[in-house]
């Protein structure tokens, strides 16, 4: 960051008010939408319906809530959802430790083949189509295997593992080696106490992933009942669809009743708020990535 | 191996000796092996199975037969894709909007990045790049829903602004003259901060001491942003260029396919929504993979030139 010595001049001091004022008006920018939205989500249809910042709900209810939790789609949501980021994480975890780790062995016979034929896979992809009749061909349509199979192993985070477990120092492993120790309890004994922090990193990258995706739960899923979170709220808040949501019965009238964008404020922060109150204390270990996918020679 | 060519006696011993070494290491080896045999299968079957489908391009695809059975119809497929009203417009309002993107989505986290750097409040710089962090932690279909009420035309807190200042209110997610600001106001929003990132880490990279340097030469502090800030940053903007060039082809689908509608398809459709309707919607398996196919051997042709260019102008490239 640039510097001053002794006094600041006034077109500084210019400069860095204006500059705080600034970026406090961006970060309002990035927060504000959403507290509109929870302000909404908490009114009645009245203050919800009338222009203005929205910041506190002008007349306090708790009636769109009421809805969104009577709703099954969300209870059967959020356990798909919690299936699959619990599940999913693990395998993914799993299958990227199984395959880093052998391909950080330099002695790895044919290493370099396996290692390009993973790699290659970060450049190109056979699309939608051929990708979507293989899980229909796998008879896994409408099985909830199908939002874990196809993303087991992303080859970039893969690559990060093995730079990382090719960093270790090779005499740990070499002792162990020394005392009879197979490879698989060398890894398991070693290699992976030591690797707690970049395990952690990664587990983090696959579970919020998993969290947020929405569009194999789409695409695959036929039952209601299958469909992750993101997928029913994309079906409430997006498409309108009277299957996961009865707006029907609205009756504009009725003074208390949640209005269809009451319920779809409530929908959006019910499915939200977990990830609003986990991110700042996970934030790091996302940057990391950033920084590490952006040094790696 | 020019040696092969002429099978001698040597060579002719060679060979099974060759395939002995080979057995020996992958015995010697066998454990590591065996540990990698999942994950191979998993990319045989989940990656190189759809990779090989890309052939469903090249035929007439009929249920009955099935993939293996369909006749071959050679470009048959890619005549019907751009020959047709829907294809050649997607691929224009992709480049279109990739381009919008990349001109006022590129420098913004770099002047954010810049702005975060000159604050002297380290408190609040924590805050504000965290804040900042936010839209990269929710999906498209969460932030579809938000920005829905930002925009409402009857209520949104942009049309009231709008309003205040004598205008008409404007329904962004229907009218065709504005969708695509919509679109990329809220992909430079979404983007803006975590795309800082990398700049502020080249930023907290420069030697202190240069400024220090500077400032005894009589430098103010816009001449140090001019001279030492900006120049040690070049490297990380011009490798991000030639990247954000590169992916030019590759379009948002969470971002559009949360947001559109038929009424916006004239300017909004790409080419990832429009192969997703024509075959999942209409269940078009051969030009939708065609259609996907395209796409991608342009992406991988880019990436390719992409790494090429980036190597030369700096020792790292992306491989």
């Amino acid at each position: 960051m640039s510097v001053t010595i002794g006094k600041k001049s006034v077109g500084e001091k210019v400069f860095d008010a204006a500059n705080i004022l600034f970026l406090t008006f961006f970060a309002i920018t990035a927060v504000y939408p959403f507290v509109n939205i929870l302000s909404i989500s908490f009114s009645t249809p009245a203050a919800a319906n009338a222009y203005g910042l929205k910041l506190i709900p002008k007349e306090f209810s708790i009636e769109g809530y009421k809805e969104v939790f009577a709703n099954r789609y969300i209870w059967t949501g959020y356990a798909n959802t919690i299936f699959r980021t619990a599940v999913g994480t693990f395998l993914n975890v799993v299958f990227t430790v199984l395959c880093a780790y052998p391909l950080s062995k330099r002695y790895l016979p044919n290493r370099n083949f396996y290692t390009s034929l993973i790699v290659f896979t970060m450049f190109f992809s056979g699309g939608l189509i051929p990708n979507y009749l293989l899980i229909k061909e796998l008879g896994l349509l409408d099985n909830r295997l199908s939002l874990i199979l196809p993303g087991l192993v992303a080859p970039f985070t893969m690559v990060i593992v093995r730079n990382f477990f090719m960093s270790l120092p090779e005499e740990i492993e070499e002792s162990a080696k020394i005392d009879g120790a197979q490879d698989l309890r060398v890894l398991f004994s070693i290699v992976l106490p030591v690797s707690a922090p970049i395990i952690a990193t990664i587990s983090l990258w696959y579970a919020v992933a998993h969290w947020n995706a929405w569009f194999d739960s789409l695409l695959y899923m036929q039952t209601p009942d299958k469909m992750v979170l993101q997928t029913v709220l994309r079906k409430i808040v997006i498409e309108g669809s009277s299957q996961f949501q009865n707006f029907d019965t609205y009756d504009p009238a009725n003074y208390n009743a949640p209005s269809p964008d009451i319920i779809k404020a409530a929908t959006i922060m019910v499915a939200t708020t977990p990830i609003l109150f986990v991110y700042p204390f996970i934030q790091k270990y996302f940057v990391k990535g950033v920084l590490v996918g952006s040094l790696k020679g | 191996m020019a040696e092969t060519a002429i099978p001698t006696s040597a060579n002719r011993k060679k060979a099974p000796n060759r395939i002995m070494t080979w057995l020996r290491l992958y015995k010697k080896h066998r454990y590591l092996l065996l540990m990698l045999l999942p994950p191979i299968l998993y990319f045989l079957l989940f990656r190189y199975v759809p990779m090989y489908g890309v052939i469903l391009a090249f035929k007439n695809y009929r249920f009955l037969d099935g993939i293996f059975g369909s006749a071959w119809n050679g470009l048959d497929n890619f005549h019907t894709l751009f020959n047709g009203r829907d294809f050649p417009r997607a691929f224009r309002n992709t480049i279109i909007l990739s381009t919008l993107k990349l001109i006022f989505g590129f420098p913004a986290p770099i002047i954010l990045a810049l702005l975060l750097n000159e604050l002297r409040i380290i408190v609040f710089k924590r805050i504000v790049q965290t804040v900042s962090y936010l839209p990269h932690f929710l999906s498209w279909v969460v932030l579809a829903g938000v920005f829905m009420e930002i925009f409402s035309p009857t209520r949104g807190i942009v049309n009231y602004v709008i309003q205040w200042f004598g205008g008409e209110p404007i329904f962004f997610f229907g009218d065709r003259d504005w969708f695509r600001t919509l679109l990329v106001s809220t992909e430079v929003w979404k983007t803006v901060g975590w795309g800082s990132i990398i700049y502020l880490a080249a930023l907290s990279g420069i030697d202190p001491s240069l400024y220090e340097a500077a400032v005894v030469d009589g430098a103010n502090r816009w001449r140090q942003v001019w001279h030492i800030t900006l120049p040690a940053m070049m490297p990380v903007i011009t490798i991000m260029f030639i990247l954000a060039v590169g992916g030019i082809i590759n379009d948002d689908f969470d971002q559009v396919f949360n947001f559109y509608n038929p009424a916006v398809y004239e300017v909004g459709d790409v080419l990832s929504t429009y192969t997703y309707r024509l075959g999942i919607t209409e269940m078009k398996y051969a030009l939708a993979t065609a259609s996907g196919l395209f796409v991608n051997v342009i992406a991988f042709a880019l990436i390719i030139l992409t790494n090429k260019i980036t190597k030369r102008f700096s020792d790292y490239g992306i491989w």
